[in-house]
């Protein structure tokens, strides 16, 4: 009896399954798959003025691979990611350990201050700091001489925006994995007479070495997309931070600046897979991690 | 997973106990050191804040002459609001209420559909459910700046940019929210209840709104807080669709006054209506941010799992 019973609900689910995920469906298809295979579809062309759009094969791809700008453009983000992201990743496992280790109305009160440049839109958070490294603006040219926006030094102020923006948001990562750690952990190293920074360099960082290496990918994903920042401050000195400036900063003033469609697609469609293949094996690697643990 | 999930659950208990007992650090030296490096990280996080504070307070004379860390002059910080909402023909107003709309529509209509489909994902079965959620997963990971210029080519021969559709309906799409509200559902939404509910005689909708929501609703929360919040704060897309100053957000609105005030072209300086602009549109978030801190944390922690 349940048999015959259960059978029509089966189909009543299916068809109520499938109209449920419908429109996101849709979504998924026009703005995110349509999307892709379009850009896909344009790099592989070149618009000429005699023939209009042509075939090109890989064309795009070889000459953004040429193309000094470009490469250095991705050079800059590489050793921006290098140096930002362990600084940044520090100053947040530093901050995460010692709330987690302190119990007080000003480590709570902390937490919070950390956090709040997070919910800051970038745009604005880029803007506050154009006018802290401004001369005429900002309290830094009473206290040191030092250019913040020259070409030699606007990528060290670049770093430290989004350091400021972001350091808060991983230490609440951090904390949050901390916090998970049994507890029975720490008070076993401390009857083994560790000291509070041993046990928060010995143990309680290698417990939470899965979490870090989760924070550092997605750090290391944004920093290869970095954008809103360096635009921001381009007006504040366009001979250092240039048109090329990042990969995602040419590829924008490829399109809009110039219309060269093509190859700034082919520009984001590199970005894109190095992202998204870096984002999957990085993230099969600790899935493997932790399965070991 | 769920071990995850039920540990973080216990995570808030597991703090109030701790500050209970009243675990302290260990040698007063020790915690003296603490609040010492915890006291300047603050100092650093919050510098910018009073620095936009006290620079709001001052007009434009002020904010080039004056000490920037303390104010100094005449209050105008009620000058500067004033300019503020009538500059450019009060454009500033529009530019706060296009991102009040891009934010509320994108984020209630986001949540919705990621609630029905991650319900859908976790808890009804259908043929192609699998394949469909393992596609889903397939494209979580796809940068969202690499696909803002396609887009807006796609946009543009549908004849949607420059229209207010152009920031809605991609912002619409939520894979992350979807993966999340599913793997939520999956543990909280109990199936002795939908199956009561169906033999009570309601329909799937039905089933749906009155029980998986309710059971759901801290991660809608949670969804919902950060896919406006993303909006609000979203700069990208819109610089991209909008060529149109009146439908500008917030955010394209302050940068492109910053770009004509620093470049020169916008005859009178304007830099003291950019900082008290600044400051307007970053209040409600902070206000948001610290009456939902519960939502935020919650989201990260899950967020972190990804």
């Amino acid at each position: 009896m349940s048999v015959v019973a259960r059978r029509p609900r089966v189909g009543r689910q299916a068809v109520a399954g499938w109209l449920f995920v419908a429109p996101f469906t849709v979504l998924l298809v026009f703005f995110l798959l349509l999307p892709m295979l379009y850009a896909a579809k344009l790099s592989l062309y070149r618009s000429t003025l005699v023939e209009g759009e042509v075939f090109a094969w890989l064309d795009n791809y070889r000459q953004a691979l040429d193309d000094p700008e470009f490469r250095r453009g991705v050079l800059r983000v590489v050793v921006f990611g290098l140096v930002q992201t362990p600084v940044m990743i520090g100053i947040a496992l530093v901050a995460a350990l010692l709330v987690d280790e302190v119990t007080s109305r000003f480590s709570r009160l902390f937490r919070l201050a950390a956090f709040v440049p997070y919910a800051v839109p970038v745009v604005i958070g880029t803007l506050m700091w154009g006018f802290l490294y401004s001369p005429n603006t900002g309290p830094l040219s009473s206290v040191t001489d030092v250019d913040f926006l020259s070409s030699g030094t606007v990528l060290y102020s670049l770093g430290n925006i989004v350091t400021w923006q972001w350091a808060g948001y991983n230490m609440i990562v951090l904390y949050a994995a901390l916090q998970g750690v049994p507890r029975e952990v720490y008070e076993s190293a401390r009857i083994d007479g560790a000291g509070a920074v041993q046990t928060a360099l010995r143990i309680k960082t290698p417990m939470i070495s899965a979490a870090i290496v989760l924070v550092t990918i997605f750090t290391i994903i944004g920093t290869l997309q970095f954008f809103t920042e360096p635009l921001i401050l381009q007006p504040l000195n366009p001979g250092a931070v240039t048109n090329s400036y990042t990969p995602n900063v040419y590829a924008y003033h490829q399109a809009f600046s110039y219309q060269q469609y093509n190859y700034s697609a082919a520009i984001s469609f590199l970005l894109g897979a190095v992202v998204f293949v870096g984002s999957y094996i990085f993230l099969f690697a600790t899935r493997r991690r932790s399965a070991l643990r | 997973m769920s071990d995850t999930v039920t540990e973080r659950s216990t995570v808030s208990e597991a703090v109030s106990e701790r500050a209970a007992t009243g675990r302290t650090g260990r040698t007063t030296g020790g915690r003296i050191a603490s609040h010492a490096v915890m006291a300047l990280m603050a100092a650093y996080f919050l510098l910018p804040f009073w620095w936009l504070l006290v620079a709001s307070t001052k007009d434009n004379d002020g904010l080039f002459g004056s000490a920037p860390l303390w104010f100094s002059g005449d209050f105008k910080l009620f000058d500067n609001l004033s300019t503020l909402f009538s500059h450019d023909g009060g454009v500033y107003l529009r530019w706060l209420r296009n991102s009040a709309l891009y934010s509320v529509v994108s984020g209630v209509g986001a949540t919705a559909l990621a609630a029905l489909a991650g319900y859908a994902f976790a808890k009804l079965r259908f043929p192609g459910r699998n394949l469909l959620f393992a596609a889903l997963l397939g494209l979580i990971m796809v940068p969202a700046t690499a696909l803002v210029l396609p887009t807006y080519l796609l946009m543009s021969e549908a004849g949607l940019t420059d229209t207010v559709w152009a920031v809605i309906l991609p912002s619409l799409l939520n894979p992350f929210g979807v993966y999340l509200l599913r793997v939520y559902a999956h543990d909280s939404v109990p199936d002795e209840m939908l199956e009561a509910a169906r033999i009570d005689g309601a329909g799937e909708l039905r089933v749906f709104r009155s029980v998986a929501l309710p059971a759901m609703r801290p991660a809608l929360v949670t969804v919902l807080l950060f896919t406006m919040v993303a909006t609000w704060n979203n700069f990208f897309l819109p610089l991209v669709m909008l060529s149109d100053n009146d439908l500008f957000p917030l955010t394209v609105g302050l940068r492109t006054w910053y770009q004509s005030a620093t470049l020169g072209n916008a005859g009178p300086a304007l830099f003291n209506v950019i900082v008290v602009g600044a400051l307007v549109a970053i209040v409600p978030l902070i206000v948001a941010f610290l009456l939902l801190q519960r939502y935020w944390r919650g989201g990260l922690t899950i967020g972190a799992l990804k």
